[in-house]
């Protein structure tokens, strides 16, 4: 469904030290930098897949999203999205797609987001049918029954965001590429709309592609994820295998029932905390059955449970690995260089 | 967009961009105030011709030049340059662009939709008009008015246009909205919005002659107001669409190129 080879996207970026004299300069003397947004990725997606994209801020996700969405031109490389070359927008294909930006929106600002809906329901060339069918569909699903009539303006953000994908689903898309979809939203909306996006996908076999600063949404929605890091590739695979990978070890949560001395714990595992009547254990995988028995024959459990370590602290990991490599890679040129 | 598709769609934009053009009641008051500068120079120039002719034209002849430009004006307004610059800036050029129609077509859609508002408006002036200066100032050339109906959409055409070149230059250049300054100083001067381009000096006419600008008002003015004769009327006619053909192959050619740069900062 979804193919990217060799995707570079270079820009052109002005820079000036900050000041009045700086402003002046640059008005006859320019200095440009090239920003590697992107920097030759591959992957592949198959239909209906739901892909998790992920990154640091900067590290080129939206950048990806916007060149398969048909709004960029690649410096290089191939990108096909369902047979289409995204960035020749054929009317075939802006149908089959819709990116959906947490931090932009198509909603009309001065009318309510039924106009929106009799817009997109007009310019997608929607069966009256079939556009009331989905509407009510949408409404149900993402109860927007009180929202469709006010103002845009008036809506809440979550109330906007649930507006949004309404809009955005309308011609109901192949391919949704969400950027940020939940962001800024209290827990409660967020977790509306990570189901409502699953159930879209589900209903629809609909192709799905998120990147989202939330690991919550990731880990409810993308079996898969791909993650780059200032441009680059550093992991294409499943979300449990990321996370066997950067973190082989288990977390072991007792629950006991007193406070115990950290001395206790000796021998059952790496101690990450220990808070009154609560101890985190840190163990290999292979480990855990024995840790647990260990740890019910000799202490008084309350309550145990068996987790993976948190996915932002398996992130913030992959990150700074990635990071050190650069960071490396580029002394290595500098001394070099010398 | 196959053009079917966009004929369905376009009653839709029409009315999204109606709708958008009346939600704000004050702004709208405020708008139709700020288009009165025509009927300010009426004044103006009435009181310069209290006691005699200026150049041909007598206090009749200026109520009918005035009231027409105020009524061509409000018909063949556009503000697509700002929108873009805006659009550009911000990258919301980007929800424009995911939408299988070109946003060409929105951007006059939203544009023309506004024009009923403006009828209400001009509509009364052109009674005035003919109740103060009476119909003998008014052509009544069944064929001027078939070509004033052809110069209306020219003069429209040519507005857009060059709103829309300024509007991709922002692609370019990240701002563009000092250039639309440029053309708008231009415009007052030599489109006879100011004032009719006959009183012009000879040389200012000659440079005219050779602009767009007085194609967008003074050209459908002399029209309304029996100012030209069938043959004058087909040459400038064929002359102000050979500026709106000019102008369609320019804006095609930066939106190409501009597209290509376009970064859709933003989110």
């Amino acid at each position: 469904m979804i193919s990217v080879r060799g995707l570079r996207k270079y820009y052109q970026v002005h820079k000036r030290p900050p000041g009045l004299k700086a402003a002046l300069r640059s008005l006859v003397h320019r200095t440009y930098t090239t920003v590697k947004a992107v920097d030759g990725i591959s992957f592949e997606i198959d239909a209906g897949e739901r892909v998790g994209f992920l990154g640091p801020n900067g590290a080129g996700k939206t950048t990806t999203l916007k060149v398969l969405s048909g709004l960029l031109y690649p410096s290089e490389g191939e990108v096909q999205v369902d047979g289409h070359v995204p960035k020749r927008r054929e009317d075939a294909f802006l149908k089959k797609i819709m990116l959906v930006m947490g931090q932009k929106q198509q909603l009309l600002w001065d009318l309510p987001p039924a106009e929106t809906f009799e817009m997109n329901r007009a310019i997608y060339d929607v069966p009256r049918e079939q556009f009331r069918e989905t509407l009510h569909e949408l409404t149900e699903l993402l109860g927007l029954q009180e929202l469709v009539s006010k103002p845009t303006r008036q809506l809440s953000l979550g109330e906007r965001m649930k507006c949004e994908l309404a809009a955005a689903l309308i011609h109901r898309p192949k391919v949704l590429f969400l950027d940020e979809p939940t962001i800024g939203l209290d827990v409660s909306m967020q977790s509306v709309i990570r189901n409502f996006i699953k159930q879209y996908n589900e209903r629809y076999g609909a192709t799905l592609m998120l990147t989202s600063h939330y690991m919550d949404d990731v880990a409810a929605l993308c079996p898969r994820v791909i993650v780059i890091d200032k441009g680059q590739l550093s992991y294409d695979g499943s979300l449990d295998g990321l996370v066997r990978r950067m973190r082989p070890e288990k977390r072991v949560v007792l629950t006991l029932e007193r406070a115990i001395d950290r001395s206790a714990l000796q021998g059952l595992g790496k101690v990450v905390s220990v808070d009154h009547a609560v101890a985190v254990l840190q163990v290999p995988q292979e480990a855990v059955s024995a840790t647990v028995s260990r740890a019910l024959a000799h202490l008084p459990v309350k309550d145990l449970t068996v987790e993976n370590p948190p996915l932002e602290e398996v992130m913030s990991e992959l990150f700074s690995r990635t990071q050190a490599a650069h960071a490396t890679e580029t002394n290595g040129v500098r001394v070099g260089a010398a | 967009m196959s053009l079917a598709r966009s004929a369905r769609a376009l009653p839709t934009l029409f009315k999204v961009g109606f709708l958008e053009a009346v939600a704000y009641r004050a702004e709208l008051l405020v708008w139709v105030l700020s288009t009165t500068m025509p009927l300010i120079m009426l004044a103006l120039w009435t009181a310069v011709a209290r006691d005699a002719p200026i150049g041909g034209f007598g206090q009749s002849d200026f109520i009918a030049y005035f009231l027409a430009t105020f009524v061509v004006r409000q018909l063949t307004g556009a503000w697509v340059a700002w929108e873009m610059n805006f659009e550009v800036r911000q990258g919301t050029l980007a929800m424009r662009l995911l939408r299988p129609v070109h946003p060409f077509l929105s951007y006059a859609a939203e544009n023309l939709a506004a024009l009923p508002m403006r009828l209400i408006v001009a509509g009364p002036v052109a009674v005035i008009a003919l109740i103060l200066v009476g119909s003998g100032k008014i052509t009544h050339d069944p064929v001027l008015w078939i070509i004033w109906c052809a110069a209306m959409l020219g003069g429209w055409l040519i507005t857009f246009m060059a709103n829309l070149v300024i509007g991709c230059l922002a692609l370019y250049i990240d701002s563009s909205e000092k250039f639309m300054g440029i053309w708008l100083a231009l415009f007052f001067v030599f489109s006879g919005y100011l004032g009719p381009i006959a009183l012009f000096p000879h040389a200012v006419k000659l440079v005219a002659a050779w602009l767009p600008f007085q194609y967008q008002i003074g050209f459908p003015v002399q029209l309304m107001t029996a100012a030209l004769a069938r043959p004058e009327a087909l040459v400038m006619l064929a002359r102000q669409w050979v500026w709106v053909a000019l102008l369609v192959g320019l804006t095609s050619l930066l939106w190409r190129g501009g597209l290509r740069r376009f970064a859709a900062y933003g989110g």
